[in-house]
């Protein structure tokens, strides 16, 4: 063989064997952000693979599962099992039942304190926001709020929390040192779900029968904003907003609008809406990646998932679930 | 080589690909066929049972005895965490609701199936009293809600005009007709909201109709129409309508009458049942004769008081569906409703009442919780603002079914959504999307603003 054609083909061969070692790194470097999604109907955890974009396995969970989380290191999925009233624990690897939380009757939503051992359990048919503590494994405080508890946020130092009533359409604003309500704040028509930026600036409300998000300060509770949504051939009944999320460098906000199948992309500094984009039917709860390039929203009535793409605001993939997709969370 | 038609047979080519010609493949393909079918089909009803979740009279007692506890604990935390109230706090600011109702006579039971109920309206008052003293809390007001039962043949008038001597300006009553105009027409009522929770009657939303009462319970006419819009969605537009003897037949069968008219359907025949004999015993013989040589789709029942409704379905001459007062019947609330939410509140319900909540108890939660409502966003408990809050455009209650409900200005009606509800299951929710509106889909049920006979000034 010719000499200059050894040397390429050597040449080349080193190339790939490079390229490829290189690429074995990237993936072992990268991995798969992996959502888990409640199905309420179904009784179900379903598990995703957000590079695969598909489902990798469905878990028996208890009855009607519906809020979800991690726990602050990433080693445990807490689910509310609402009609087993009480937290269902997963290990995040081998997502097997660990244990149980008592949580008091339907829980619905939670969140957990940074220090990452009080969760904070909105009781939906109870008018109670239970206080658990994770490592003791029991309940103990119970504060009184509204009739139909369901918003949990938190500020990211853990000082106050927002919980806010579907019927009494308040947002509670509670001292997590005390546990005694601060502030009570008239919001619009059954309000589903509050969070607070990661400033703790400003607290994001959504009414689902009022058809508005409201954005409060987040220290004075004064009202900002109210911003109701307007879609062209979508009649204004359908437009019932209800999850949010923000993105943490300030630039949008997520509303998952329900029966309109939409998410209203908002411009978080300026509070415009920027778009809407098209999703499944009934759209509820929504879920950043850890490295927020991607938006996963749950469809309720489509039994599917919409994973979109946050810097081109554009819909990539729908995923079968199984039956009511109720709650989201993703983890690295 | 001339050119030869290669006649293989299926076999010979079967026998080249993976297809084993030794396997009987068409009874094998049955038996996989009945195994999918079966899977299928067990899982289709596995899945019905995760969908139906009620609590059972156990798990309600259960429940009761769980939160008397929880309370205990809750109580005792609060003695060891020292809690005092805000000594310099102003007394809290008093609303009074009354509910008020008469005893009725118990009519002969034709089936113990359902038991009778007595005490329709007062539970669904109290869980609104209890959700608005949850804001109340808050905002430092109690609402106080005064129960009446007028025994029979008592003095209703009298009664009424107590609780207003009492400070009551907010009456909901569970009352017939003729009692809510009486009640309406005294000088005491004049500065009284009187919330009418189970009269149907259209009159009440016409030619009837008074400046003081609101009316949270469906009219004959929104339930008509709730109906007729299902069936002409569904093309079934030719009725035999069945009528019973009493009054409240009549005119629910003129309601059906004039919705048929509204949306295009046909009255093909139209007879009155005044059977006396026993129901139960000589439907199989009479039903056929009664219903045969009609041509029909759906057979429209008109029973109020439920005497031979649900004896009709099965024995008609005809295949034929039933619906009405029996069979596919629309109503505010019935116990398969669970969407938008509802089932908090069905739940809630059985916990205080022991039973399932009627149309009258959902009335009765949304007459008190729109008085709640209408005082936190007014600001205010006078009762000209609450009233003129009640009846404006910012007024806005969630009530379980999915949009907001609202009072229509011009009679006085609460405008919602009807479900069509069969035995065991929801079948559909009116208005049908397909039926339009200028303003609000809701009001194609009822009497529009152009089509009301009520001369309120706005």
């Amino acid at each position: 063989m010719k000499p200059s054609v050894r040397v390429r083909r050597v040449l080349t061969r080193a190339g790939v064997l490079a390229a490829f070692g290189l690429s074995t790194l990237s993936v072992a470097g990268a991995q798969a952000a992996t959502a888990y999604i409640t199905n309420e109907k179904d009784n179900t955890v379903s598990v995703i693979d957000l590079d695969k974009l598909e489902v990798v396995k469905t878990v028996k969970v208890g009855q009607r599962p519906r809020g979800i989380i991690m726990n602050a290191d990433g080693t445990e999925i807490f689910v509310c099992t609402s009609d087993d009233n009480r937290i269902t624990v997963l290990d995040a690897k081998t997502l097997e039942i660990k244990y149980h939380l008592p949580s008091g009757p339907d829980p619905e939503l939670f969140i957990l304190h940074p220090d990452g051992r009080t969760l904070y359990i909105a009781n939906e048919d109870d008018n109670m926001v239970t206080v658990t503590d994770v490592i003791d494994k029991e309940i103990i405080d119970e504060i009184p709020v509204g009739v139909e508890p369901e918003g949990m946020g938190m500020t990211p130092g853990g000082e106050m929390l927002v919980n806010t009533s579907e019927t009494t359409n308040m947002a509670h604003f509670i001292d997590t040192d005390s546990h005694e309500i601060v502030d009570n704040v008239l919001v619009d028509t059954r309000p589903r779900v509050s969070i607070f930026d990661k400033d703790g600036k400003r607290v994001w409300i959504t009414s689902e029968v009022g058809g508005t998000l409201r954005v409060l300060d987040g220290e004075s509770h004064e009202l900002i904003k109210k911003i109701k949504f307007e879609i062209p051939g979508v009649n204004d009944e359908a437009i019932q907003p209800v999850g949010v999320r923000l993105t943490s460098d300030g630039k949008y906000g997520f509303v998952a609008l329900g029966p309109a199948n939409r998410i209203a992309v908002i411009d978080a500094k300026t509070l415009e809406i920027i778009k809407y984009i098209l999703v499944g039917q009934r759209v509820w709860q929504l879920a950043l990646t850890p490295d927020e390039k991607l938006l996963v929203s749950t469809n309720g009535v489509s039994n599917d998932v919409t994973v979109i793409n946050v810097e081109k605001l554009k819909a990539i993939k729908s995923i079968k679930v199984g039956r009511f997709p109720w709650g989201i969370v993703i983890q690295p | 080589m001339p050119f030869r038609r290669n006649h293989t047979v299926l076999k010979d080519h079967l026998r080249m690909s993976f297809f084993r010609t030794d396997v009987p493949w068409p009874s094998l393909c049955t038996v996989l066929a009945a195994v999918f079918l079966g899977v299928f089909a067990f899982s289709t009803f596995r899945a019905e049972l995760a969908l139906a979740r009620e609590d059972t009279l156990q798990e309600i007692e259960e429940r009761k005895a769980w939160d008397e506890k929880r309370k205990k604990l809750r109580e005792e935390r609060r003695k060891k965490k020292g809690v005092q109230k805000k000594k310099d706090s102003p007394p809290a600011e008093k609303i009074r609701i009354a509910f008020l109702t008469q005893e009725v006579e118990v009519p002969p039971a034709l089936s113990n199936l359902d038991p009778v109920l007595t005490d329709e309206g007062v539970h669904g008052a109290r869980i609104a009293i209890e959700d608005n003293n949850t804001t109340g809390t808050f905002l430092n007001q109690d609402y106080i809600l005064a129960e009446v039962t007028v025994p029979l043949g008592g003095d209703l008038v009298a009664a009424f005009k107590k609780l207003v001597a009492g400070g009551h300006r907010h009456v909901v009553i569970n009352l017939p007709a003729a009692d809510v105009l009486a009640l309406a027409d005294l000088a005491e009522a004049s500065e009284v909201l009187i919330y009418n929770t189970s009269a149907p009657d259209d009159a009440l939303r016409n030619e009837q109709c008074r400046a003081n009462v609101l009316h949270t319970i469906p009219s004959r006419a929104m339930l008509a129409d709730a109906l007729a819009q299902f069936l002409v969605k569904k093309k079934w537009k030719e009725w035999f309508l069945v009528t019973g003897p009493g009054e409240g037949d009549r005119l629910f069968a003129e309601a059906i009458k004039r919705a048929a008219d509204k949306f295009g359907a046909d009255i093909e025949e139209e007879k009155v049942w005044d059977f006396t004999a026993d129901i139960r015993r000589t439907a199989s013989a009479e039903v056929p004769v009664f219903t045969q040589d009609v041509d029909y789709d759906v057979l429209i029942v008109a029973d109020e008081p439920g005497e031979f409704g649900e004896y009709l379905i099965w024995r008609t001459w005809d295949p034929s569906l039933v619906a009405g007062t029996q069979g596919l019947v629309p109503t505010a609330w019935h116990r398969t409703h669970e969407r938008w939410g509802a089932a908090q509140m069905q739940n809630r319900f059985r916990r205080e009442a022991g039973r399932w909540m009627t149309s009258v108890g959902y009335a009765a939660w949304i007459a008190v919780r729109s008085v709640g409502e209408a005082v936190t966003r007014a600001k205010s408990t006078d009762f000209a603002k609450v009233k003129e809050f009640i009846l404006g455009p910012e007024f806005s209650l969630a009530a379980y079914k999915g949009i907001k409900v609202t009072y229509r200005a011009w009679n006085g009606q609460l405008r919602e959504r009807i479900l069509l509800a069969a035995p065991r299951s929801l079948v559909s929710v009116s208005p049908q999307k397909e039926f339009l509106h200028p303003v609000s889909e809701v009001d194609t049920l009822g009497y529009d603003k152009p089509e009301s006979k009520c001369g309120n000034p706005d």
